[in-house]
Parts: structure tokens; C-alpha cells; sequence
């Protein structure tokens, strides 16, 4: 009988234990993934004026689009240094994306961007960099939906607040066209 | 696809299988060198003959000390080295800095896939060989490394380059490179050691037993001989298999990996198309990867040996290909292409 009940309370301490630390594992994941997009849009705040640097010349006429394209990713550096969630970086960076797509499809009505040397590389380097952000969204929001799935589901949720877990918020993506990551292509086709 | 497993299971069945195999190669050696050993001394022993040599049976199981200690080295270096033995034999070159745009592509693609896996980025190499080919090998994923064929940097577009290394990052991630890079070390080894037994067979051991004991065969103890020749024969079929066996092994262990890593692979692109068209576009090149030998055929990601057996379907593909039909697999990516255009039509839709 007592014997029985030791038994008992090694198993649920076990248990215990497993699923706790389970849990603690998944939440170093999420902050480790968001780590991860973090950097990756650092490199595309960081590459943008160079972007605009290249084409400014040629698309000397669009200067409102290379201006919207410039205050939407001032305004994303500032949202991402102010750290204010997820929420606030998705909807920043959402904008950018927006305004870099207007540019990527001006930049078509001017065949003479071809001709610079470096624009194939840029190109390059801005196709990279736009699927690594949305690569590391696509690892995060995975890790984020296991350990929210994990912290909820019976009996596990049972040690969530004893794991200090919270369900971590997703990268939604509201509009539609920013579902597909955008397609840079500077050279006409 | 074939299995149903997770991730965790994939890497524990890899390390499990890992260890066994080691395990086995060293248990095969032994063997080797304690049964002819014991073939041997049953062959040395016997009764003396009036008048004859007076016998020396072997005693001492020298080749099986030698041969199990040597098995444990191999072992070792296989652990240590094979994957850069793996990338030498391939004469593979490692990048460092890009020296070309499709090299600098490679290494963006690379970095991709490593963030969609949530992988370290893996050394990144190119072969010179013109037939388009990859294989990833590594002992974990710290320290993996992804070769891709010059071949393969000119066939492919960017989105099919993605899928192709999408594949190897999965092969990575669930340590698939363990077992197949150890596979390679082995079955090589393996495949020197049968021979060098055969030659010292035939040429030594059995040539002194022959002449020493030719004409006293009918004289000598007959409980001795039979049992002398059984375990000789059983040896000799052991050693003779061997190299057979550990090729059919690495080829069975291969062929299944192949669909899962196309699986897992498009879970990191989501785009299962750019993989079937790779496939393609590989399995149109006829001509055989000639830097790829037999013992890393496994590795790669289609059978490097020209197409010939990867397009058999049935049987025969089923036992000496090292990998699956590439038709099969085309037919399940577009498949899943099929079913994601159904999901995500379903849900804009709704």
C-alpha cells in the first residue's frame, strides 16, 4: 500500500519533470527562432539603401515610391529597436514589403537598370535576404504553434504554470499578396 | 512518407542504427580473423604420423586480435574522418569565399535552407564534375557538410537549387549523414578487407594446408577434418559475401531515406514542384556523376551511376538500386503540390 503509493508519486514526479522540461525546451526555441528572423531583418534594414542607392538614378522619376520605400523601413528599424511584439514588427515589416514590392514593379519600365554591373548581385543579395526573413517566419511560427500546442493540450497544460508558459503570438501575415514571398527581379523580362 | 516518423524518432532510429552498425563491423571482423583462426588450427591440428613433421597447431589467435583491433581503428577513423574522407575521394572543394555569382548563390541558398531548418549552416562544397548531383555527410549537424556538383549549379534554376539543398538539409537534420557517411567508411572497408583475405587465402593458408597435408589426409584424425573444413567453407562464404551484403545493406537503408528526405525537404520550401522539376532535370542527365564511386552511390541525391537502375521500377530496382525510381518520387511531390494547391484554394476561397 504505502509502497504502491511511492510508486505512484515517483511516476507523476517523473512526469512531471519530463513535461516541464519539455516545455521550457520549446519556449527557448520560440525566443531562439525570433532571435533568428531578428537578425535576417536587421540585413534587410541594413541593405535597402543600397537598394535605393543602385536605382535611384535610373527611377529618378519615382521619387515617391524610393521615399515610401525609405520612411517604410525607417519606420520598421524603429519598430524592431523598440522591440513592441511580434504584432507591431509583422505590421511594420508587412508595410515595407508592400512599398519594396510598388519599386520592384516600377523598376520594370526601366530596361537601362539592366545595364548596371552590380544589379545581378543585388538582386541576388535582396532575393536571399527576402527569403531568409520569410524562411525564419516560417521556422518561428512552427516552433511557436508546437510549444503553444504543447502548453495546451491535456495534461501538459496542467505544468504550463509551473513552466511560466505563455502561448507565444504568431507572425500573422493579413494580406494576401505578402503571402508569397515577392519576387525580386530587376532585369525585364 | 514511407515511414511515418518524427523528427526524434528519425535521429534516434539514425544514432541506434548508427551504433549497430558499428557494432556489427566490429563483430564481422572478428569473426573473420577468430574463424579462420579457428579454421586454422583445426587444419594444423591432428594426430602426429610415425615418421612425419610433428604438427604445430595454431594456438594463438593472432589474425583475430589483429583483425578486431583493426576493425576498432577503422571504426575510429570512420567516426573521425569519413566525412572528409567521403568529400577527398569525390575531390570535392570547399568554398570559402565566393569566387562567382553561381557559387555566391549557392552559399545564399544554403543559408536559406539552413534557417528553414533551424540548422547551423553546413560547409558548403562543389564537385568538379559536369553530371548534376548532391549528397550532404557529417557525423552531426555541427558539423555537416553539403557537396553539390558543378553540373548542378549550371542546370539548375534558383527555386530547384533550393528544393535540391532543402533535401540535403533534411538529411542533416535528422542525421541521416551519421549512418550513410558510416556506411561508406565501412562498406569500403569492407570491400579492401575481402579482398586482401581472398588473396592471402589463396595464395598462403590454404596452398600450406594443401601441401603440408595432401598426402596425409587419410591418416589424420577424422573428427578433425570435417569440422576444419565446415567452419573453412563457412568462412570463406562469410568473406566472400561480405562486400555483397554491406553494398545490398547501404543500398536498403538509402532507398526509403530518399522519399522522407523529399518530404522534409519541402516542408522547408513549401514548394514541392521546384524538387520534381530538379528531379527532372536530373534524371535527364544520363550521364553517370564518373567522381561519384560505388561506395558513396548512396549519398547522393540520384543514383550517380547514370540512371540506369533508379529508373527500374520493381524488383530489381527494389534490391540494387541505392535509390528509389525518380519517377516515383516526381510522382509523389506533385502529388503534395496537388493537395497544397487544394488546402490553401480551399482557405482563400472560404
Amino acid at each position: 500500500m504505502g509502497l504502491g503509493l511511492l510508486f505512484a508519486l515517483v511516476v507523476i514526479g517523473l512526469w512531471v519533470m519530463t513535461a516541464y522540461n519539455r516545455l521550457i525546451a520549446l519556449k527557448n526555441q520560440v525566443a531562439n527562432s525570433w532571435k533568428q528572423i531578428d537578425v535576417q531583418l536587421k540585413r534587410r534594414h541594413d541593405l535597402i539603401p543600397n537598394l535605393v542607392s543602385a536605382v535611384k538614378g535610373a527611377m529618378d522619376f519615382e521619387k515617391s515610391t524610393l521615399e515610401a520605400v525609405i520612411s517604410a523601413r525607417n519606420r520598421a528599424v524603429t519598430a524592431s529597436a523598440a522591440s513592441g511584439g511580434v504584432a507591431q514588427v509583422a505590421k511594420a515589416e508587412g508595410e515595407l514589403t508592400q512599398a519594396l514590392g510598388r519599386l520592384f514593379a516600377l523598376s520594370e519600365n526601366y530596361p537601362q537598370l539592366k545595364a548596371t554591373a552590380n544589379i545581378q548581385q543585388l538582386q541576388e543579395e535582396l532575393t536571399t535576404t527576402e527569403n531568409k526573413v520569410g524562411f525564419a517566419r516560417q521556422l518561428y511560427n512552427d516552433v511557436a504553434t508546437s510549444y503553444n500546442t504543447a502548453q495546451q493540450q491535456f495534461p501538459t497544460n496542467l505544468v504550463a504554470g509551473l513552466a511560466k508558459a505563455s502561448p507565444a503570438e504568431l507572425w500573422a501575415i493579413e494580406d494576401a499578396a505578402e503571402r508569397a514571398v515577392p519576387n525580386v527581379d530587376l532585369k525585364m523580362g | 512518407m514511407t515511414e511515418p516518423q518524427n523528427l526524434f524518432e528519425q535521429q534516434e532510429s539514425n544514432r541506434r542504427r548508427s551504433f549497430w552498425l558499428t557494432v556489427g563491423f566490429v563483430l564481422f571482423f572478428a569473426w573473420v580473423g577468430f574463424g579462420g583462426d579457428l579454421a586454422w588450427y583445426l587444419m594444423s591440428r591432428g594426430p602426429a604420423e610415425p615418421g612425419g613433421p610433428v604438427p604445430s597447431p595454431h594456438t594463438i589467435p593472432l589474425v583475430g586480435f589483429v583483425a578486431t583491433l583493426l576493425a576498432g581503428g577503422i571504426c575510429w577513423y570512420s567516426w573521425k574522418q569519413g566525412p572528409d574522407r567521403v568529400l577527398w575521394a569525390t575531390g570535392a572543394k570547399e568554398i570559402f569565399e565566393p569566387t562567382s555569382d553561381a557559387e555566391q548563390r549557392l552559399i545564399n541558398v544554403v543559408e536559406e535552407m539552413a534557417i528553414a531548418s533551424g540548422q547551423p549552416r553546413p560547409r558548403i562544397f562543389v564537385v568538379p564534375d559536369s553530371d548534376p548531383n548532391a549528397f550532404a555527410t557529417g557525423i552531426d549537424p555541427a558539423h555537416a557538410c553539403v557537396a553539390v556538383t558543378e553540373g548542378l549549379l549550371r542546370t539548375l534554376g534558383r527555386d530547384q537549387l533550393q528544393g535540391v539543398i532543402a533535401h540535403e538539409m533534411a538529411h542533416v537534420q535528422n542525421l541521416d549523414i551519421r549512418l550513410m557517411t558510416l556506411l561508406a567508411a565501412m562498406v569500403g572497408a569492407i570491400a579492401l578487407m575481402s579482398d586482401g583475405m581472398g588473396r592471402l587465402v589463396r595464395y598462403g593458408n590454404v596452398g600450406r594446408f594443401s601441401s603440408s597435408g595432401g598426402g596425409s589426409g587419410s591418416s589424420r584424425g577424422k573428427g578433425g577434418m570435417p569440422l576444419a573444413l565446415v567452419v573453412l567453407v563457412f568462412w570463406l562464404i562469410t568473406l566472400l559475401l561480405a562486400p555483397l551484403v554491406s553494398r545490398l545493406l547501404a543500398m536498403a537503408v538509402s532507398r526509403k531515406r530518399e522519399y522522407l528526405a523529399d518530404a522534409t525537404g519541402v516542408q522547408f520550401t513549401r514548394n514541392p514542384l521546384a524538387l520534381a522539376g530538379a528531379l527532372e532535370k536530373l534524371e535527364a542527365a544520363a550521364e553517370p556523376t564518373h567522381t561519384i564511386t560505388r561506395g558513396a552511390a548512396h549519398l547522393c541525391i540520384v543514383d550517380p551511376s547514370g540512371g540506369a537502375l533508379s529508373a527500374q521500377e520493381g524488383a530489381v530496382g527494389d534490391i540494387f538500386g541505392s535509390h528509389p525510381p525518380i519517377r516515383q518520387r516526381i510522382i509523389r511531390l506533385k502529388g503534395m503540390a496537388y493537395q497544397w494547391a487544394k488546402q490553401t484554394g480551399a482557405q482563400t476561397g472560404a
